[in-house]
């Protein structure tokens, strides 16, 4: 992941705010298709994803001046970009939020073996693309099922790949916070996967 | 009795950390522990395996969907926007 993505983000940024050839459609282009991402899945519409992408880089390019550490550009920008989503909140999506037990995912183990947990066979996963693609919708419906809170972390952590760090500093919340609703979104998500998967089997999808 | 008890203390104390353990955050002493409860565990084993492409499907996530190109109204914005950063400077 991310690293090297990380690397080429913040030479954007020091080339942005040198007036380097080039960087202001370089920026553009990066960011706009990262934001829209991040701004679809938090409030569900493209229309408003588009407007959130748009008003985020006005405001990014607005306010520059302000970056004062490139190394942070990512997750000043998701910032930012959050605080539009929020303005844009739709009541429905960031309900008061539920807290998710560990315990409730904690797997059983197989009533006729305690060597073998009761999930499904994830291991022709790779393999098949169709799957996969079905597999992604999961994903998509899964984590916009998650509760609000879980959902921002699971967000910025395994879909646009902040680091622990970052992810705190966007969503003004401890490092531990952060790590805790990663866990339990990650959780939640795997749950869905699994019962898509037993249903998937079941039905003789594979 | 006692001791499919302890496995399963042992389980939940190792499952309460499988993300940190995958992300590289925890201590050398704490993954050095976990990795000794994988050793003889394979529910934990296979339950880890699933969580890591639970995590790898999100970030194959990422590459759905694209913005509209950007309008050339929208885009003189934007310009417009820079240039004055830039002449602050």
């Amino acid at each position: 992941m991310a690293a090297s993505d990380t690397r080429d983000e913040v030479a954007l940024a020091r080339d942005l705010l040198a007036g380097a050839p080039g960087a202001f459609d370089s920026f553009v282009e990066v960011f706009r298709s990262k934001i829209f991402h991040y701004a679809q899945m938090v409030c569900g519409q493209p229309e408003d994803a588009e407007e959130v992408a748009q008003d985020t880089l006005l405001k990014v390019f607005s306010n520059f001046g302000q970056l004062r550490e490139p190394e942070r550009v990512k997750a000043w920008v998701f910032r930012i970009a959050r605080n539009e989503c929020l303005m844009r909140k739709r009541k429905s999506v960031f309900a008061p939020t539920q807290e998710l037990s560990l315990d409730s995912f904690l797997p059983h183990k197989d009533r006729d073996d305690d060597r073998r947990l009761e999930i499904a066979d994830w291991s022709a996963l790779p393999d098949d693309q169709a799957l996969r693609a079905e597999l992604k919708e999961v994903v998509h419906t899964a984590i916009g099922q998650l509760p609000e809170i879980y959902r921002a972390v699971i967000l910025l952590r395994d879909i646009e790949e902040l680091t622990t760090e970052e992810a705190a500093e966007v969503l003004d919340i401890s490092r531990e916070a952060v790590k805790t609703r990663l866990h339990r979104a990650r959780l939640a998500v795997r749950q869905m996967l699994d019962e898509y998967m037993k249903g998937a089997r079941a039905g003789g999808r594979r | 009795m006692d001791t499919a008890k302890h496995d399963q203390e042992n389980c939940r104390d190792v499952f309460a950390l499988l993300s940190e353990y995958l992300d590289r955050e925890l201590t050398p002493q704490s993954c050095a522990e976990i990795e000794a409860h994988l050793a003889g565990c394979p529910p934990c084993i296979e339950f880890l395996d699933s969580l890591k492409r639970t995590i790898r499907l999100c970030h194959d996530c990422e590459e759905t969907g694209k913005p509209r190109p950007l309008s050339a109204e929208q885009r003189e914005k934007l310009v417009a926007a820079y240039r004055t950063f830039l002449s602050s400077k």
